[in-house]
């Protein structure tokens, strides 16, 4: 069932994607509004989406799942449509809809033959500007939010240590808040707060359209300047968020829970996000990724941990540089049968030692390259893909330059910045550790 | 109410039917492998998508979990390469190659360059048609497949459905998980996946959808020399499976602030001539959007769920009807009424003249949007040859879609949903759930 209105999921992606391998146009309107066009004529298909600079980073004390609550509101009528019937719409033109909410953003796209995609923007549009919200369906839908969390969150002990790892990593930033929500604080929330949000947040100038497919750069500005063109900017507040402390002792997680299966440790660390302009740090974190925790058989991790000592089953690590103010580096392991947490652990810092005294292995680097560079070519089989990318980018407070540039800064990275980016791993103080675990291993591990 | 009959009225004047333009080549390699391709030369890649018919349904009884464990281990090593060995010349490539294994089929699915190409199926070649099996290699994939019994046996959706297909099934190959038991998938040795592998991987149960950067000739040669060297033939494909699933609520006790429901009931299979229409009969009561009956009940009205969809598990072997969702514990007896009344509803009443025309218009506008890139074209292709389709299915699909009408569609719904023959799983802490025979409807 992964047609659910969703959070955005934190997952590893491509090592480049497609940002330079379609035509993209790009421009501002007059009231602000942000447009990027990816053109892809192989079938007569576009996506349309409109991305707002806005999410669960950006919410009140007391408040945590508000962006996320009103993404779902969004689909409760308007001055002109009742409840439902924009979904309903959508479909009666065989077209697909859905919304995602990230600590940066909030998205809303809709997949339709070419030819409708005027009504999406008529539709998209009119929810803009023009919301309106029933107390019933408010109360209805806040019901199937908290039945959202017990499904993705507290149904499943991966998540819930997730979502204490964010927690302890950020003492200060309110990206350790859940995207959607404690569950006391979800409970709370009212129509009155979801029209504030909405009010604060939702303007021409602080939004981001993405139209990708069958259509071209002029049809798309036709189209947008009659149907968005009329929505005035307003006044949105500066994303001013409280920024994180340094971190002198090292941090750690252990969730002990009947439902484990499997005990898994977590690492993360706090790092650089690509900036403006300033992305070879990012980058290079991307290659050290790739490097780390590719596939088992010829990563690092995947080498030592899983064929030379076999204290593990499986190992990965991920990074995903898009984020206003700080990015998460993460490295996971799942140890091998019989094999403790902390023994597991140890072995995990002993390869990154390892790793950073030995340095990168040339045939590795050349084939993450070569990676790299194939990406490229794939990517453009897949222009939804690329459409996300440009919108998620943009929303974090990238230009178009960064985005295009993108490709390139991952293919100029050096072996020797790729081994400064890891040394940031072997700093306690800029890490958190989690430990899942059933509660009989618990034991035994002590 | 006005307002959405209004919006639909004239969204339905702009609802142009549009063409899902798939001009599929049929290719015969010289070797006599048969193939669908759609030439797309714009981008310097292929996609390439492959179906061994049989599956983990290929198992001996004592030897469960053999194919999956075998196609496991398809990617660590062939010839001169160990596993390492081997996955560095795959990323070498930039080549992009995945192996499954599921109750009807062995899958795999590759990307690979036009600057590359020869090297890249040289490559995949060795894995399908000599791997090497090698004893470290079982042990690590073993453990991995150990790992995954594991974590399904805490995954409460995972379990309802489990118990449901064992309930249905028994002791057949579909009344079980294709990973096998921990005992089965530990006591399987390297001479299980050699048989396994000689059972499975064969050239008269495979079938080919390629779309990319190739011409029919290149395509056929590339077969030849990519399945040329597998058997000509594999294991027989076992009959039918029988099935007996009995009516009534079952619970499974597991700890948890939700309930996983799971319910189902002996479905309508791929060749049945009222397939489509079951397909379409289904979408309106659960298909996989927000504007299903069962999303308007349990969710928009209630708010009772996340989520809710049913499907047709239509097998090679057997057809059930299912359908899943989540409910907090507390909520559970109320929502699996609700879900037992609209189901109740459908098989007496019904589709409404209005439903069948909004969901045509869907679903024949949604149709050509899954044609949306060469590796989702190649999946689609591949799959009609499972079940049989013709070639130009997808240029005459919709027209049959279209011409289903109010009768039909409400004959196909009393044949198949029957409220009366509902196995209902639960898996968690549900409050107003009594296992045992179905309560009578309100």
């Amino acid at each position: 069932m992964g047609m659910i209105r969703a959070i955005a999921l934190v997952a590893a992606v491509g090592l480049a994607g497609g940002a330079a391998a379609q035509p993209v146009t790009t421009f501002r309107m007059d009231n602000g509004l942000d447009v990027v066009v990816i053109e892809d004529h192989r079938a007569p298909v576009v996506v349309h989406m409109v991305w707002y600079r806005v999410g669960a980073a950006d919410e009140a004390p007391g408040k945590s799942g508000i962006a996320h609550f009103l993404e779902h509101l969004m689909f409760k009528g308007t001055e002109t449509r009742p409840p439902g019937a924009f979904s309903a719409i959508v479909e009666a033109n065989g077209g697909n809809d859905n919304a995602f909410t990230s600590w940066d953003y909030t998205g809303y796209f809709q997949r339709v033959a070419a030819d409708r995609l005027e009504l999406m923007m008529e539709l998209e549009a009119d929810r803009m500007a023009n919301l309106r919200l029933p107390e019933a369906e408010v109360l209805t839908e806040r019901d199937v939010v908290l039945e959202e969390r017990g499904q993705v969150v507290e149904s499943r002990p991966g998540s819930v240590l997730g979502e204490q790892l964010r927690a302890a990593q950020f003492l200060n930033h309110p990206y350790g808040i859940p995207i959607i929500g404690w569950r006391h604080e979800i409970a709370a929330l009212t129509r009155a707060d979801a029209l504030a949000f909405y009010e604060a947040h939702y303007a021409p100038n602080n939004a981001i359209l993405v139209v990708a497919g069958d259509v071209t750069a002029g049809q798309v500005r036709a189209l947008a300047e009659r149907h968005y063109g009329p929505i005035g900017a307003r006044v949105v507040p500066a994303r001013l968020r409280p920024q994180e402390p340094p971190q002198p002792a090292e941090r750690r997680v252990i969730l002990r829970d009947a439902r484990v299966a499997q005990p898994y440790i977590a690492r993360q660390y706090l790092v650089p996000p690509r900036r403006p302009g300033e992305q070879a740090e990012a980058a290079a974190l991307t290659v050290l990724a790739s490097l780390l925790g590719g596939t088992g058989a010829t990563s690092v991790l995947g080498r030592a941990l899983e064929f030379d000592s076999r204290v593990a089953i499986y190992t990965d690590a991920s990074y995903r540089g898009v984020a206003v103010d700080s990015a998460v580096f993460t490295i996971g392991l799942v140890p091998a049968e019989g094999v403790g947490m902390a023994e597991a652990e140890a072995a995990l810092d002993a390869a990154l030692a390892r790793f950073l005294a030995e340095g990168v292995d040339p045939g590795q680097f050349a084939r993450v390259q070569a990676r790299v560079r194939a990406s490229e070519i794939y990517a453009r089989d897949d222009v939804q893909a690329t459409a996300r990318e440009w919108g998620e980018a943009l929303s974090a407070g990238l230009g178009v330059e960064d985005v295009q540039g993108w490709p390139a800064t991952l293919q100029a990275v050096t072996p020797e910045e790729v081994m400064a980016a890891a040394r940031r791993l072997v700093d306690p103080g800029s890490r958190v550790t989690g430990w899942l675990m059933a509660p009989e291993a618990a034991e035994a591990a002590e | 109410m006005m307002r959405i009959l209004a919006g639909l009225a004239a969204t339905l004047f702009l609802a142009l039917p549009l063409r899902a333009e798939i001009a599929v080549e049929e290719v015969t390699s010289p070797g006599g492998i048969r193939a669908w391709l759609v030439p797309e030369p714009s981008i310097p890649f292929v996609a390439l998508e492959l179906r061994f018919r049989g599956g983990t349904t290929l198992d001996p009884a004592d030897r469960r979990g053999a194919v999956n464990l075998m196609v496991g281990l398809l990617e660590e090593g062939t010839g001169e390469m160990d596993a390492r060995g081997f996955a560095e010349a795959r990323e070498a490539l930039a080549a992009q190659f995945g192996f499954d294994a599921d109750a009807d089929a062995v899958s795999v699915s590759a990307r690979f360059l036009t600057e590359n190409r020869d090297a890249a199926v040289a490559l995949l070649q060795g894995a399908l048609a000599a791997p090497r099996f090698d004893a470290d290699a079982v042990e690590r994939v073993r453990g991995q497949v150990l790992a995954n019994t594991r974590a399904d046996s805490q995954n409460p959706t995972r379990l309802g459905t489990r118990a449901l297909f064992a309930a249905a099934f028994g002791d057949d190959p579909y009344g079980s998980s294709g990973d096998g038991t921990a005992e089965s998938v530990a006591a399987l040795t390297r001479d299980d996946l050699v048989v396994a592998h000689r059972a499975a991987l064969a050239r008269d149960r495979v079938h080919v959808a390629a779309v990319g950067d190739i011409t029919g000739p290149e395509l056929g040669l590339l077969l030849d020399s990519l399945l040329g060297g597998l058997p000509a033939t594999g294991a027989p494909q076992p009959g039918a499976a029988p099935l007996a699933l009995e009516p009534g609520i079952a619970v499974i006790p597991f700890a948890g602030p939700q309930s996983a429901v799971i319910v189902g009931h002996a479905g309508i299979g791929i060749g049945d001539p009222d397939f489509l229409t079951a397909y379409v009969v289904n979408e309106v009561l659960g298909g996989g959007r927000f504007g299903t009956r069962l999303m308007a009940a349990l969710r928009e009205t209630r708010g009772l769920t996340y989520g809710v969809g049913t499907g047709l598990a239509a097998m090679d072997r057997g057809a059930l009807v299912l359908g899943s969702f989540q409910t907090a514990n507390g909520r559970a007896g109320e929502a699996v009424a609700v879900l037992r009344a609209e189901w109740a509803r459908m098989a007496a009443e019904g589709l409404s003249a209005e439903e069948l025309e909004a969901v045509k218009t869907y679903l024949t506008g949604a149709y050509p949007l899954r044609f949306d890139g060469n590796a989702p074209i190649a999946r689609i292709l591949v799959a009609m040859q499972m079940q049989g389709m013709p070639v130009d299915y997808t240029a005459r699909r919709n027209a049959l879609v279209r011409a289903i009408t109010l009768a039909e569609a409400n004959r196909v719904a009393a044949r198949l949903y029957d409220p009366a023959a509902l196995h209902v799983v639960v898996v968690g802490q549900p409050e107003g759930v009594v296992p045992g025979p179905l309560p009578p409807l309100e």
